[in-house]
């Protein structure tokens, strides 16, 4: 277990760092520097601005610089922005986005495995086909179709709940997070089904009916473990869905979030913003897809031992 | 001399029943071949749009506007006056066209990635599989998103991006078969034949391999189709003058509240083409028997 854990430390090393230099390069790569504006800007000034976003070193003296400044946690200053550092507005957007994508995650989880589970018990029945017929047009609904449905239902037509803002006004999160997990819900619904039907027609379970255990506890203290593996490995890309979700959620309900702030800044082409903030989602991401990976190898004896085996 | 052709007839006849079968067990499903209907006149649609749309693309009418659905426009008017119908027929060519162009960059990417890893294994394999799960862990929509905005928002690029990114899986299940194939006796006996390694997988291990790929092409399209309105929503995607469903949409939710039609029925479009894919994609995987293609 723990050479496995080894193995997919190491190999996250090289992503991280891929992503880091591709994302650097691209983004210097891009047409325009960051103070070809329309209005004329005095040359000395210009060069004193691009000599304190050190933009008057050779490239690759530039990525070296940013590498070093990378290492201590900095991530610059925002060119839009003068006087805010990336840092800054990425810990301002981190806590409300982490929220978001708890309370969607939570959804998710919950709607998501009891209606996966439901419908594995009966397949074939009623009670399987209406779940999955509802988790199809969840996965078919985009969150950008679904959020504007919503807000017109219950924000405009309904007039139950708030629209727009997050923690102003109480119920302000609903909508939100409803938007951002459904999609989610619908997936690990159907991940969760597939995974029980597999572990319900092993021998384990019959065993376990045989003593005579009654029907919840097979469920609940022997299928669940097994039957729910796929969910679980699904955590870590469903987590980048997530992030890039918040993208979409957040324009929509006008969320000041990392979504709403990366958007933002590829509209601005706030370039240390752009930087800062891949550089930062991707590690993110790829820290989560770790975390994950080794969750379900944890829980999946079977694949443990394929990586005690070899390779 | 006449049985003998009869009896070739027959064994070519055996030799396709796979297919055969598989297109009974599809047709017999009702959601895939109401899907695959659906999606067939959706198609044949965008492809006479500029012949069969009822107003022309430009056609503007600003003393009308805003327009609920009515006679002359089924599906209502924007704030222009421009015939909703026309714009989600003419949204529909860009969104269909990003879907299958883009798709087929990555099928042609991955099975050609994977089959070469699969064929010729060894110390080549490993490297391109790895490069391949090196990419698998990169977070690509945010990669996408950071190219439109290098790159500016053009159609082509976005092609390409989204068909970068999607070729990784396409690569792994083509490399899965190959490997499986590159095993049986009929490949071995076209290498003790002498044919090239590029005729064997072309003739031989290729068209073996039909069944997964198909059914993944299926599901990558709505995936693809998905990716390009999440972007142009955003205003990173398809950029006016042109249009796409995503773009629509955008538009859409800014008036929901006074022209609701303007956002349901571009909605409505996409949904519906999505659901028939997704539909016709498992049908396919029930007919054609593939497991374990779904990741």
């Amino acid at each position: 277990m723990l050479r496995f854990m080894l193995i997919r430390i190491l190999q996250a090393i090289p992503v991280i760092f891929v992503v880091i230099t591709a994302t650097f390069f691209l983004v210097r790569s891009a047409p325009g520097g960051p103070f070809d504006q329309e209005k004329v800007v005095i040359p000395e000034v210009k060069k004193a601005l691009e000599a304190q976003y050190k933009l008057d070193l050779p490239l690759h003296e530039q990525y070296f610089a940013y590498l070093g400044d990378l290492a201590q946690g900095d991530l610059g200053p925002s060119f839009k922005y003068p006087g805010r550092s990336v840092n800054e507005i990425l810990f301002s957007g981190l806590p409300v986005t982490a929220e978001l994508g708890f309370y969607a995650l939570l959804i998710a989880l919950c709607i998501g495995v009891t209606a996966g589970v439901f419908a594995s018990l009966r397949p074939n029945t009623a009670q399987d086909y209406i779940p999955m017929s509802l988790a199809m047009i969840g996965i078919c609904m985009p969150s950008f179709l679904l959020g504007p449905l919503l807000v017109l239902v219950f924000g405009i037509y309904l007039d139950w709940l708030p629209i727009t803002g997050w923690g102003d006004i109480p119920g302000d999160k609903i909508l939100p997070s409803i938007t951002l997990g459904s999609a989610y819900a619908a997936y690990i619904a159907r991940l969760s089904r597939a995974g029980m039907l597999e572990i319900l027609s092993q021998d384990y379970i019959r065993t376990a009916r045989a003593k005579g255990l009654p029907e919840w506890q097979v469920v609940t203290r022997h299928a669940l473990r097994g039957g729910l593996i796929p969910v679980i490995a699904f955590l870590g890309p469903a987590f980048a869905g997530l992030l890039a979700g918040s993208f979409v959620v957040e324009t929509i309900f006008q969320i000041p979030g990392l979504g709403r702030f990366y958007v933002q800044a590829a509209f601005n082409r706030d370039y240390t913003m752009i930087l800062g903030t891949t550089v930062f989602l991707s590690t993110l991401i790829v820290f989560f897809n770790l975390v994950s990976d080794i969750t379900a190898a944890w829980l999946n004896p079977r694949l443990r031992a394929q990586f005690k085996g070899g390779s | 001399m006449t049985t003998d052709v009869s009896i070739v007839l027959t064994d070519a006849e055996q030799g396709s029943s796979l297919w055969h079968d598989a297109w009974i067990r599809l047709s017999k499903n009702k959601m895939a071949v109401g899907g695959g209907a659906i999606l067939l006149t959706f198609i044949v649609v965008a492809l006479l749009t500029p012949w069969i749309a009822p107003y022309s693309y430009e056609a503007q009418n600003l003393d009308l506007g805003a327009s609920p659905p009515s006679a002359a426009h089924w599906l209502g008017t924007d704030i222009f006056g421009r015939d909703v119908l026309t714009q989600i027929m003419y949204g529909g060519r860009v969104s269909l066209a990003v879907g299958f162009i883009a798709t087929g960059v990555a099928l042609i990417i991955g099975v050609t990635w994977g089959a070469v890893a699969g064929y010729v294994g060894g110390r080549v394999d490993a490297i391109m599989m790895r490069l391949v799960d090196i990419l698998y862990a990169l977070p690509f929509m945010i990669f996408i998103v950071l190219l439109m905005v290098v790159f500016g928002r053009n159609v082509l690029l976005l092609f390409l991006a989204i068909g970068a990114v999607e070729w990784l899986t396409m690569a792994r299940i083509m490399r899965s078969q190959v490997q499986s194939l590159r095993q049986q006796e009929f490949v071995e006996a076209a290498v003790s034949l002498g044919l090239s390694p590029i005729t064997i997988i072309r003739r031989h291990v290729v068209p073996n391999a039909l069944g997964p790929i198909i059914v993944y092409t299926t599901l990558t399209i709505p995936s693809v189709m998905l990716l390009e309105a999440f972007l142009s929503f955003l205003g990173l995607g398809i950029q006016p003058p042109q249009t796409s469903w995503g773009l629509l949409i955008s538009y859409g939710a800014e008036t929901m509240e006074e022209y609701p039609w303007l956002l349901i029925f571009p909605g409505l479009a996409l949904t519906i083409t999505l659901f028939s894919l997704n539909f016709l994609g498992d049908g396919l995987r029930d007919a054609l028997d593939v497991r374990g293609s779904k990741d």
